[in-house]
């Protein structure tokens, strides 16, 4: 083996629960260098990367650090072989000094007994930050501090341990233009140390900056390794999302009637900007962008869960105040939450009680509750919907992720709603399910409602929408028509070249 | 693999479907069968009577209570509020000798102090731990406050009959329990107020997304523990004939041990009346009991707070 390469891992399976998250993954990486790990949300990064730090064991593969194979990794042992993983949210505790955060565990001591030399500490903070090539107090309190130099605390941490492979996940998701450089001059002085980075990052264009190698992953399978300078963008995205489409998505062709809902100059301060869009019967509306883009965000303000700043919301062509969800519930929108058991469902409650929530007022005319109706209308629609479950008293923690999602769009038809906004659909459950859950939006547009249907997975987007809008940084950045949508262009707009040209 | 351990476990929730208050009945029957056979005087239908007299408040306002710890919240106040209730009311029927009058105002009382615990806790959005601490001092404040902290005795003579009295030989006190318990029981079963309920204590964010008017139901849920404090008050002052500004001090507790019992779940969103009932019957039988036997009111405390942790044990160990 080269005596270069510092970590191997090859042939590395993950399951869960309905997914295959990894299968036969592989990724190299050499001493001294920059390996992005690239690929869409779902693709098995994260996944990849939680079995590297430990969080989450292989099914099956071989992991070898620094030429040594190891079989299982935990979080302490990760870090003992010099995996460091620098999180999204990073892991500060906000209110100790730079100095503590970075030497926290291992706190060099003055006279026995643990009592701290702080002048060491402090020295040795500053030593760390020194070579990272960034001016911060060691004294300084996190908390005060802004996000990037957080992170610079953070990476300063993980050298503290010795670490050798240090992944960073998004890392400049949360920083400035201004901020980014600094992080790539960090970057720079670790690979001169001889230090590896894994770089997950969907802003491509940070690739051809920073990157020397890039893997790319693609729903959970090894798509390819190569170097950056040998990479055009094209080629990039068509590694990303080149798949082909079979019968996955059974879209049906379904007559598009007249408007139903229309977003006029929708704005919510920092989240939404200037949103115009129109909905009409019988159509599959997909809202395509990256995560955070502003997708979930203008869900939850069209359905009131949200306050917003201005605009108007016209239904069947008459402007209505929606103020809560109250409101949109009376006005027919139904809202499938991307978050399933956060938000979607009471888990410790039975599947008939999680179908009837919303429209318990049918059920109840005298504030009492018609047992016997109430049953006869969640077991027709667990029987129509496909729901197995062995009794409408099933607590719904206890169903599959699919049958959960099924009960969740029960609970929006309990009521008849006209507009169904689905965010996130399938995620979490497996490809059989997800081909029901499409011929259920099929059935119900035939039945002449209206869907906006949010996703990540271009794919489904471009399988089951008629019409397609990207957002980006809360606008609207595209729309497109069935027919001329591709992934790449909808993944053009998606991701922001602009903001670098303009910086 | 997943499957299979999904089938276990809605095994295991099929049981525990009816689980809790089952189990609970159980511990009950068995800590009855026991007395029995220590003490001739336990299973007599005086003795029946008697405990149901002592349980009587406690088990009131555990139902209030149950309400409250359904919707995710917790209810530290309701004691102070018995105090408070009884006192108002005391003094209203001393100065006009109308009873009708005191009870409409003790009934106030609590009414208003549930629903100013409510709107504190829904609207200005404060824990619910805090907003009822702090009205458990100004409660109990002001009890002592209208009551220059002296006790006060000249209640109307038939006011009593509340407390003390029977119909066809039943305790009154016993009646009224009963007749709440159903009402409540359907409340909280069959009508659409409990279902929102139980709903927001398991998953405030859903319920809220399902167009439920979630802030109104945690403010009837404080009402009702105000009411039945209340109404706690109310039958305490009848029962001993007078009114103590200290009367219902830690009544809370027993309130909530009782609701925890009979199987419902600090988290919220899990729990039932007939759960409470039986808890807070629990509480009284074992407290009877060891009086019965003559053990000394100090260990009594230390049984019950036994028995509140091993009840509680033996739910998750079940539920696991």
């Amino acid at each position: 083996m080269d005596n270069d390469v510092i970590l191997e891992m090859r042939g590395i399976r993950k399951a869960f629960p309905g997914v295959q998250a990894l299968d036969d993954v592989n990724i190299v990486v050499e001493k001294g260098q920059v390996h992005c790990l690239v690929g869409e949300n779902g693709a098995g990064k994260s996944t990849l990367i939680k079995i590297l730090a430990g969080a989450y064991q292989k099914d099956e593969g071989i992991i070898r650090i620094n030429g040594r194979e190891v079989d299982s990794l935990t979080p302490h042992s990760a870090q003992e072989l010099g995996v460091s993983v620098i999180y999204q949210e990073l892991e500060l505790i906000p209110y100790l000094s730079v100095a503590e955060n970075i030497m926290l565990g291992q706190a060099p001591s003055a006279l026995p007994g643990g009592f701290i030399s702080w002048n060491k500490m402090y020295r040795a903070a500053k030593e760390i930050l020194d070579d990272l090539g960034v001016d911060i107090d060691p004294r300084a309190t996190v908390k005060d501090l802004g996000v990037a130099l957080q992170q610079m605390t953070e990476i300063a941490k993980a050298l503290s341990r010795n670490a050798d492979i240090i992944v960073m996940d998004e890392p400049t998701s949360a920083l400035t233009d201004q901020e980014i450089p600094q992080l790539f001059e960090a970057i720079r002085r670790l690979k001169a140390q001889n230090k590896s980075v894994i770089y997950i990052s969907h802003r491509l264009e940070e690739l051809y900056e920073i990157g020397d190698v890039a893997t790319v992953l693609r729903d959970g399978t090894y798509v390819g390794t190569v170097p950056v300078s040998e990479l055009s963008m094209d080629k990039l995205i068509t590694m990303m999302v080149g798949r082909e489409l079979k019968e996955k998505f059974p879209k049906d062709e379904v007559t598009i009637g007249e408007e139903v809902l229309r977003v006029e100059n929708l704005n919510r301060d920092g989240v939404l900007q200037d949103i115009s869009f129109n909905l009409r019967k019988g159509e599959i509306l997909g809202i395509s962008g990256l995560v955070g883009s502003g997708r979930t965000e203008l869900a939850r303000a069209i359905f009131g869960a949200d306050p917003i700043t201005s605009g108007s919301i016209y239904l069947e062509g008459k402007k209505v105040r929606i103020n809560s969800p109250i409101d949109a519930i009376k006005h027919g929108i139904g809202f499938l939450t991307e978050d399933r058991k956060g938000q979607g469902l009471i888990l410790i409650q039975s599947v008939q009680n999680n179908i009837t929530l919303a429209f318990l007022r049918n059920f109840s005319p005298n504030t009492f509750i018609q047992r016997q109706g109430e049953t006869e209308a969640a077991s027709q629609l667990v029987s129509s919907l496909g729901i197995k479950t062995p009794s409408l008293r099933q607590q719904v923690q206890y169903l599959s992720g699919g049958n959960q999602q099924k009960v969740v769009v029960a609970k929006w038809l309990c009521g008849n709603s006209k507009i169904l906004i689905f965010d996130e659909p399938t995620r979490g459950i497996d490809v059989g399910a997800k081909v029901e859950v499409y011929q259920l939006m099929n059935e119900l547009v035939r039945q002449g409602a209206a869907i906006i249907m949010i996703s990540s997975e271009l794919p489904e987007i471009l399988g089951m929408s008629d019409r397609i809008l990207v957002m980006r940084d809360g606008q609207i950045a595209g729309e497109f028509g069935r027919a001329e949508a591709t992934q790449e262009k909808l993944l053009e707009r998606a991701i922001s070249h602009k903001n670098r040209e303009e910086s | 693999m997943e499957s299979a351990g999904m089938i276990e476990k809605s095994k295991g929730n099929l049981l525990s479907g009816i689980g809790s208050q089952l189990a609970a009945l159980i511990g009950l029957i068995a800590i009855c069968i026991v007395l029995t056979i220590l003490s001739p005087h336990f299973l007599t239908l005086s003795n029946f009577f008697n405990i149901s007299r002592q349980a009587a408040v406690i088990t009131i306002i555990a139902i209030g209570e149950t309400f409250v710890i359904l919707t995710g919240g917790i209810d530290l106040s309701v004691g102070s509020l018995v105090t408070l209730t009884s006192c108002a009311m005391a003094l209203v029927m001393i100065n006009t000798n109308n009873i009708v009058l005191g009870v409409l105002v003790g009934l106030a009382v609590g009414i208003g102090v549930g629903f100013i615990n409510g709107f504190l806790v829904a609207k200005a959005d404060l824990p619910p731990f805090i907003v009822t601490l702090g009205m458990l001092g100004i409660a109990q404040g002001v009890a002592l406050v209208i009551t220059f902290g002296r006790s006060m005795f000249g209640l109307p003579g038939t006011f009593k009959w509340i407390g003390q009295g029977s119909l066809f030989g039943i305790p009154a006190p016993l009646i009224l329990v009963i007749i709440l318990f159903v009402i409540f029981h359907i409340l909280l079963t069959y009508n659409r107020l409990g279902r929102y309920i139980l709903a927001v204590g398991g998953n405030e964010q859903a319920t809220r997304l399902s167009g439920v008017n979630v802030d109104l139901m945690k403010i009837s849920a404080y009402v009702i523990s105000g009411f039945m404090g209340a109404i706690g008050g109310i039958v305490l002052s009848a029962r001993i004939n007078s009114a103590h500004p200290a009367a219902g001090k830690g009544y809370e507790l027993d309130a909530i041990a009782a609701a925890v019992i009979g199987g419902t779940s600090l988290m919220g969103g899990e729990g039932t009346i007939v759960g409470t009932l039986i808890g807070a019957f629990m509480m009284a039988v074992i407290r009877n009991g060891l009086n019965l036997l003559n053990v000394n009111s100090f260990w009594q405390q230390i049984v019950i707070g036994v028995v509140i942790i091993v009840a509680v044990w033996m739910d998750r160990m079940r539920k696991r």
